[in-house]
């Protein structure tokens, strides 16, 4: 746009009003509220000194919580992604009484207060609760494969890891179905009639046609409920029984360092939080973008 | 004009009704649906039950007690006051980022929409802890702060900056692919007839987008009422004073007054209840003027 | 086996809707057969029948001597070309062409590079060559038209089924791909049906045009047939522009009031009818003894004809007439008409 004719102009002329004002205040909310807090806990973090940062970084306390926010996310978010993409298809596709009572109910997470979620799926899951009652007995040796994240099942979900994926999978729920949903209304019906007039089997349509269509979405989904899984607190301090080293979350473990005045280690393991969201979420877009790029919108 | 193109009863009816080439055996969709009903009633439905029936475990008096001692009482008081005042500002300010985004073209756009975006991929606690670390004792700002004998942090500016944090986006995200799907034609035509800017806003802009403003503020609302990791950073939980209800509810439980901790957690739970029945019917009734954006 | 495809007394409703009500059809082998007809008159739900898409609720349609409610979609071996083409977006265009090759039962399907060299002497077939790796978002509209045939034949269908086939592409790229059509079909001999709403096309195109309305097949025939000798005044009007007299027939004469404007006619029918005349078939003439006299109202350009509209007495609306090139009425002339070609009806 930069030319000798038309000089650069950062923003195209408009009859409306009010440009300044509604920018002003937005620039001005954003800043106030949201970027200059974020950049003091940047500052904070930086103002520890490497020593410290290295050193509260690489403890085991955090590398610990750390990792048990990630993979539990990650796994929830998986589970999610199955049962998500599951729950969209029999939404969009099937009829059935109550199918509208259900779909309304997918959002629940979304207006349930996290720390209500919280209390009541650890009354759920303690040994004596309605679903704890019933696992205890099914004790079993549990490993996850391609992760040391391997527990043996000792019949206990509150107050395990186990507990912290739990409350993981409830709040993520709707994100997979929500971004899943409208692109599996959108889909043509031609293509599937195209495959299997073509004679593939309905598998080989779901798998090879239907399937790679919705992939950027699911991802998409997958993605949402990750960052926000890792994040959580509310729904999973109750849950989870906080014990350092296994079943302490890396959000309790800021609140636990800010609670002991130690304003550096908080900011040190919230900015390491933070750039690995961030960055997982980049990579989704990028992901996501590629796909656009190579599919287009035919 | 082509048949498939054509709204027609003829036209529309193959493409829909055709069972033979898109369905699966009813075998599978009956397993696909009791795996979904199965999910959501272990996940989502024993939850929310689960919540009044242990409110409800020690009986109506134990019940009323635990929601009418003057702890609960302080605690619901403040949570309506923090919405009260967080949910306005971000209105005002979702309605103005809105306004800039959707009616102007410039430079830096998308930027800023990502950055108004950004409090959803921020934990709660990181949302709290950032205004400790401005205000707190500690803080950048602790030593001026304590000087001049003012409290934002253990406090209810705390609690207030911690609530529009964590609620940022809300109404701005309905509201943006709304006003922009809608353009600026009707605005331009009011100008042109000379009316003036805010009578524009009030008379024009406001009536098109009002469902959708609707949408965003009772998704707001329901947050910043049942918002706990941020403000409990910045709580304190001073009771009867910087405890808000969820703040209580966790106060309660781990004091083990369990049947209290839900009594007054099924004051949230039904307005969790509330939220969603008015949402349904916003979708129902709205659901192609509130633009896509339904994931949050 | 003298009839490809064999289609009887079909009957076909959407809810409240009677989209075929009995249709009966016989396709001969390697015939091009035109499904013409208005929006909403059962074309399409007809080809969709054929292909297995839809079930009739009464009817049959045969394959041969095979009745298909015992052909899954995979054994019927349809090549379907859909309206939007329905290609597969998340696979390239060698993919999307050797799909239907892989989706065979591991016993019948053809190699690796048995598929390869399919793809590549298909994509040569429809003048496509070396555009493999390319996916459908970076093919035009027509390139991907020419990918959707390519992978409805990749099957080695029976029958080739064409839903408006170029419908979703502008009238230059139509016409081009019209005549290759027309020329692909010569040379592969596939038994072919296309359904389409432009008579123009379809008379251009197919070998024999059924002509539907409201779920009814009106006529079958080749083009010269139904155009010169329709079979109901719908088909007349549909096939194009024409102009609507009434008359009444007395001994082999037709009287416009009482003026004789059509002679020669073998129909032993009397009684009030109408008289219908293509524009073409309207010449200004000087004295004959079967003339309509009119007056010049109003000139205009038809494309590549000039057109005049006589307002005649007696009839509101003015016909239209096509003017050969060396005449040149002014308007406001009075002018007689001769008609040299009509087809007429009892009047309903």
């Amino acid at each position: 746009m930069t030319s000798a004719t038309t000089p650069f102009r950062w923003r195209e002329p408009s009859i409306l009003p009010g440009f300044g004002l509604a920018l002003g205040i937005t620039v001005t909310a954003l800043s106030l509220i949201v970027l200059i807090p974020l950049a003091a806990l940047f500052l904070k973090a930086a103002s520890a000194g490497p020593a410290d940062i290295w050193a509260v970084a690489t403890s085991p306390r955090t590398l610990a919580a750390l990792k048990l926010s990630f993979t539990a996310a990650l796994f929830a978010a998986l589970v999610n992604a199955v049962f998500g993409l599951i729950l969209a298809w029999v939404l969009v596709r099937y009829d059935f009484p109550g199918r509208r009572l259900i779909d309304a109910a997918v959002d629940l997470p979304f207006a349930l207060p996290t720390a209500v979620a919280g209390i009541s799926l650890a009354a759920i899951y303690a040994p004596n609760g309605w679903v704890g009652s019933l696992l205890a007995p099914l004790a079993f040796k549990l490993s996850i494969p391609f992760t040391d994240l391997s527990f043996g099942f000792d019949g206990k979900v509150a107050y395990t890891p186990l507990g912290v994926m739990v409350a993981l999978i409830f709040i993520g729920l709707p994100f997979v179905v929500r971004t899943v949903q409208p692109v599996l209304e959108e889909l043509q019906s031609d293509v599937e009639e195209a495959a299997a007039l073509l004679g593939a089997s309905r598998f080989r349509t779901i798998f090879r046609v239907i399937l790679p269509q919705v992939l950027p979405a699911l991802l998409t989904g997958f993605v949402l409920a990750f960052a926000r899984a890792v994040g959580e607190y509310g729904s999973v301090i109750f849950i989870a029984g906080n014990v350092p080293m296994i079943s302490e979350i890396a959000p309790l473990l800021i609140v636990i360092r800010l609670e002991q005045f130690d304003y550096a280690g908080a900011a040190v393991v919230a900015t390491m939080m933070l750039l690995i969201s961030f960055a997982l979420i980049l990579a989704g877009n990028l992901i996501q973008a590629r796909a656009r790029r190579r599919f287009g919108d035919v | 004009m082509s048949d498939a193109t054509l709204p027609t009863v003829s036209a529309a009816m193959p493409a829909r009704s055709s069972g033979r080439a898109r369905g699966e055996s009813l075998a599978v969709q009956i397993v696909l649906i009791a795996i979904s009903l199965a999910f959501l009633l272990l996940f989502l439905l024993l939850p929310l039950v689960t919540v009044f029936v242990e409110a409800g475990a020690r009986g109506w008096e134990a019940y009323r007690a635990a929601i009418t001692e003057p702890d609960a009482l302080a605690a619901i008081r403040l949570t309506l006051l923090v919405a009260a005042i967080a949910v306005p500002f971000n209105i005002v300010v979702g309605i103005a980022a809105a306004w800039a985004i959707a009616k102007f073209e410039f430079t830096g756009k998308n930027l800023l929409i990502s950055l108004i975006d950004l409090p959803f991929s921020v934990s709660p606690v990181i949302s709290g802890l950032v205004f400790v670390l401005l205000f707190g004792a500690q803080g950048y700002f602790g030593p001026w702060l304590q000087a001049h004998d003012l409290k934002i942090v253990f406090a209810l500016p705390g609690l207030i900056l911690a609530t529009v944090f964590v609620t940022f986006p809300f109404v701005a995200r309905e509201l943006i692919p709304h006003m922009q799907s809608l353009g600026s034609a009707d605005e331009e035509a009011a100008l042109t007839l000379g009316a003036s800017p805010w009578r524009v806003f009030f008379s024009v802009t406001l009536p098109n987008v009002k469902w959708s403003l609707f949408y965003g503020v009772l998704l707001c609302n329901a947050r910043a009422m049942g918002e706990f990791g941020a403000v409990a950073v910045v709580s304190g939980k001073i009771r009867g004073v910087t405890n808000t209800m969820p703040l209580h509810i966790e106060i309660l439980y781990n004091e083990y007054m369990g049947a209290a901790a839900f009594a007054v957690a099924s004051l949230l739970a039904g307005l969790a209840l509330v939220t969603l029945v008015l949402k349904t019917l916003l979708e129902w009734r709205y659901g192609d003027v509130i633009a896509a954006s339904r994931r949050h | 086996m003298s009839v490809a495809v064999t289609i009887e007394t079909i009957e076909k409703r959407f809810e409240n809707f009677p989209a075929l009500r009995g249709v009966s059809l016989d396709i001969q082998p390697g015939e091009l057969v035109a499904l013409l007809g208005p929006s909403g008159s059962g074309k399409t739900t007809l080809l969709r029948l054929i292909a297995g898409l839809e079930e009739a609720d009464r009817g049959r349609v045969l394959f041969g001597e095979t009745d298909t409610r015992d052909l899954s979609l995979r054994e019927r071996r349809i090549g379907f070309v859909f309206q939007q083409y329905a290609l597969f977006k998340t696979m390239n265009v060698a993919e999307n062409i050797a799909f239907g090759l892989r989706s065979r039962p591991r016993r019948e399907r053809p190699s690796r590079d048995e598929i390869r060299k399919r793809v590549s002497a298909l994509l040569e077939l429809v003048q496509l060559p070396g555009l493999e790796k390319r996916y459908p978002s970076q093919l035009s509209g027509g390139q991907r038209q020419r990918v959707a045939l390519a992978r409805a034949l990749a099957i080695e269908p029976r029958v080739l089924l064409l839903d408006e086939p170029f419908g979703a592409l502008d009238a230059k790229v139509r016409k081009d791909l019209r005549a290759w059509l027309r020329e692909l079909h010569g040379r592969t001999g596939h038994t072919t049906v296309f359904v389409t709403h432009d008579q123009e096309e379809a008379l251009e195109l197919a070998d024999r045009v059924a002509i539907l309305n409201e779920g009814r097949i009106e006529q079958v025939g080749s083009a010269d047939d139904v155009y010169d000798h329709p079979a109901t005044p719908f088909i007349c009007e549909f096939l194009g522009e024409v102009n609507k007299l009434p008359v009444k027939v007395v001994g082999s004469q037709a009287f416009f009031g009482d003026r004789p404007v059509l002679g020669g006619l073998s129909q032993n029918q009397g009684g009030p009818a109408s008289l219908y005349v293509r524009p073409q078939h309207l010449r200004i003439v000087d004295e004959t003894p079967l003339a309509l006299p009119g007056v010049v109202e109003h000139l205009r350009r038809n494309g590549p004809l000039r057109r005049a509209e006589v307002a005649v007495e007696g009839l509101k609306k003015r016909l239209d007439v096509d003017l050969a090139s060396q005449v040149a009425p002014a308007i406001g002339e009075r002018v007689r008409l001769r008609i040299a070609h009509g087809n007429l009806f009892a009047a309903a």
